[in-house]
């Protein structure tokens, strides 16, 4: 997502003075109005999220606009069963973004920087994993856990969290290792480094940053998965799987204002990231 | 000995993650298969038996959901390009110095849980919601129509969901496109319609392509929206396959029926492929 987020800075102001005239061809006033349209689509159920974690609901039917209140806010562990599956989430969420994170990095950064036999098809398993239907993913690791006799829970959770979690990793930090400049490196060698301590005292500090993407967008990955969550869980309850289970019986407030916390946590690590990630490049 | 070293780097660094990703998506692979051809029941246990009947009676019995799934996603698919294709071409060319705000703002849907959002789709289009009741009260629709349980819900859920998928990577196509080719179709008097036809659409297929990929593969496996948003009419293979394994713990037939969808995806997929050049297709896989 960083990658992304990052590139259009690279257009200079050259070349956007290039692609003015154009803009005026192609009525460029009526297209800026449609994508604030889609933009707005886009944030109306996130709008109604956040609105409703201050509705002024008798009970935990939380449907019709009854008034403004805090209050949900002050009550938000209201609900045992809500407050241990969101911890639960936040758990397998952690350990997930961590081991994938060092699984993920040791394929990144060893497909950048080398070329060796099998790696064609490590790229292609990874595209795999990245382009097959969570759907299939799930039901192919629940008949896993089925025919292997293994019981289900947030261990067979946190292990298809890490699994599908893998490649994206491996793909933000292999973009940021084949951009690596190894004269850096080579400079570290002449000066009497060993690879290892090179490795630790120089590369590994310049991919830390992609490193750290790539644990957050596994991070995020893991918290918000349900699909491959529903078929590994077992009887086991994580924050989605809790909001679905409850559809039925009314969702609480409690879950809007979560929703609510975890969107603007997210948010803010983002413009963080993003504002940090400036800095760095105008510094180097 | 450090060359040896530095040839045996390489496998050691891949070797955790590569023997995670065989164990926990390879093998259950092969696991699925295997299920997919037995016999037996949950509580007397299963059997390998070999039984491909599993398949011919999965496809008999849920063909209609296997093709309304296929056809949701592909009207999908085609709201999509349409829909996301202005937005990525506006970013791209007109967003200036606010691009990546823009998408941020583009992405802001990721930052919420896949289904809470869906379920916040509901409290909007519900009869007594925030946008029917109002119409009702002022007598603009009648009291006998619904949005929830639609075809119509499912399939803009679906795209509500995954339209960001369709803008970023038409986007990225569109933005790697030299503005000295757009100048130069201008200097050779193509007028902006010529120039959109024959310069900037082609060279944005690449991202369309991916675009499609991703939105086609998991719109047609869905079963959030359809269970949240749609009724016993709308009900997709998605839905069938989780019940059989989580409800009714017919593992086998939900074996099959997982592996046919698979099929009929890669099916679809490749002869797409092949429609559109393998050449662009393995651009798109390439990068």
């Amino acid at each position: 997502m960083t990658t992304t987020l990052q590139r259009p800075q690279q257009v200079d102001a050259e070349d956007a003075a290039r692609i003015k005239p154009r803009r005026r061809l192609t009525g460029g006033g009526m297209l800026h109005a449609y994508t604030w349209l889609i933009i707005g689509w886009l944030v109306v159920p996130i709008a109604v999220m956040i609105a409703f974690g201050f509705n002024d609901t008798p009970g935990r039917y939380n449907q019709s606009w009854e008034g403004f209140t805090f209050k949900w806010y002050g009550r938000l562990f209201e609900y045992p069963d809500l407050t241990s599956a969101l911890l639960t989430s936040i758990l397998i969420a952690i350990i997930a973004s961590l081991v994938s994170g060092a699984l993920g990095t040791g394929i990144g950064y060893a497909l950048g920087r080398y070329r060796f036999a099998g790696s064609g098809s490590l790229n292609l398993v990874m595209f795999a994993t990245m382009s097959s239907p969570e759907l299939i993913m799930g039901a192919s690791l629940l008949s896993l856990f089925v025919s292997a006799g293994t019981g289900l829970g947030p261990v067979t959770i946190t292990i298809a969290h890490i699994m599908f979690s893998i490649s994206f990793v491996a793909v933000v930090v292999r973009a940021r290792v084949i951009t690596l400049d190894r004269s850096i490196e080579e400079a570290a060698a002449d000066l009497g480094a060993n690879p290892w301590t090179t490795f630790w005292k120089v590369t590994f500090p310049i991919i830390l940053p992609a490193v750290f993407s790539g644990v957050l967008l596994a991070f995020a990955l893991s918290i918000d998965d349900f699909i491959v969550t529903a078929f590994t869980a077992g009887t086991t309850k994580t924050f989605p799987i809790w909001i679905w289970g409850a559809t039925r019986v009314g969702i609480p407030p409690q879950v809007n204002v979560m929703g609510t916390l975890i969107f603007a946590i997210g948010v803010l690590g983002a413009l963080i990231a993003n504002i940090r990630s400036r800095q760095t490049k105008r510094a180097g | 000995m450090s060359r040896v070293k530095r040839q045996i780097a390489p496998y050691l660094l891949v070797l955790p993650g590569s023997v995670w990703l065989l164990i926990f998506f390879a093998v259950p692979m092969i696991a699925m298969l295997s299920l997919s051809l037995q016999e037996g029941d949950i509580v007397h246990g299963y059997r390998f038996t070999g039984h491909w009947q599993n398949y011919t009676e999965a496809i008999s019995s849920y063909q209609t959901q296997i093709f309304r799934s296929l056809l949701y996603g592909a009207i999908t698919t085609i709201v999509l390009i349409v829909l996301a294709f202005p937005v990525a071409y506006w970013i791209a060319f007109s967003g200036g110095r606010r691009k990546s705000t823009y998408l941020f703002l583009v992405l802001l849907p990721f930052f919420v849980s896949f289904v809470l959002r869906t379920i916040s789709w509901r409290q909007i289009l519900t009869d007594e919601g925030p946008l029917l009741h109002p119409l009702r009260e002022a007598g603009l629709i009648s009291a006998s129509f619904h949005i929830l349980g639609t075809p119509f819900a499912v399939i803009a859920g679906l795209a509500y969901n995954f339209l960001p998928f369709m803008v970023l990577p038409i986007y990225v196509a569109l933005e790697r496109i030299d503005p000295r080719v757009v100048e130069a179709a201008r200097d050779l008097y193509a007028n902006p319609a010529v120039t959109f036809r024959r310069v900037i659409f082609p060279l944005a297929l690449p991202g369309v392509f991916a675009g499609v990929l991703m939105t086609f593969v998991p719109a047609s496996s869905d079963f959030v929206n359809s269970e949240v948003l749609g009724s016993s009419e709308t009900t997709m293979i998605g839905q069938v396959i989780q019940a059989q394994f989580l409800d009714n713990s017919d593992y086998p037939t939900a074996s099959a029926l997982s592996f046919v969808l698979m099929l009929v995806l890669l099916i679809g997929v490749f002869s797409y492929a092949r429609i559109l050049g393998t050449e662009d297709v393995m651009k798109v896989a390439a990068r």
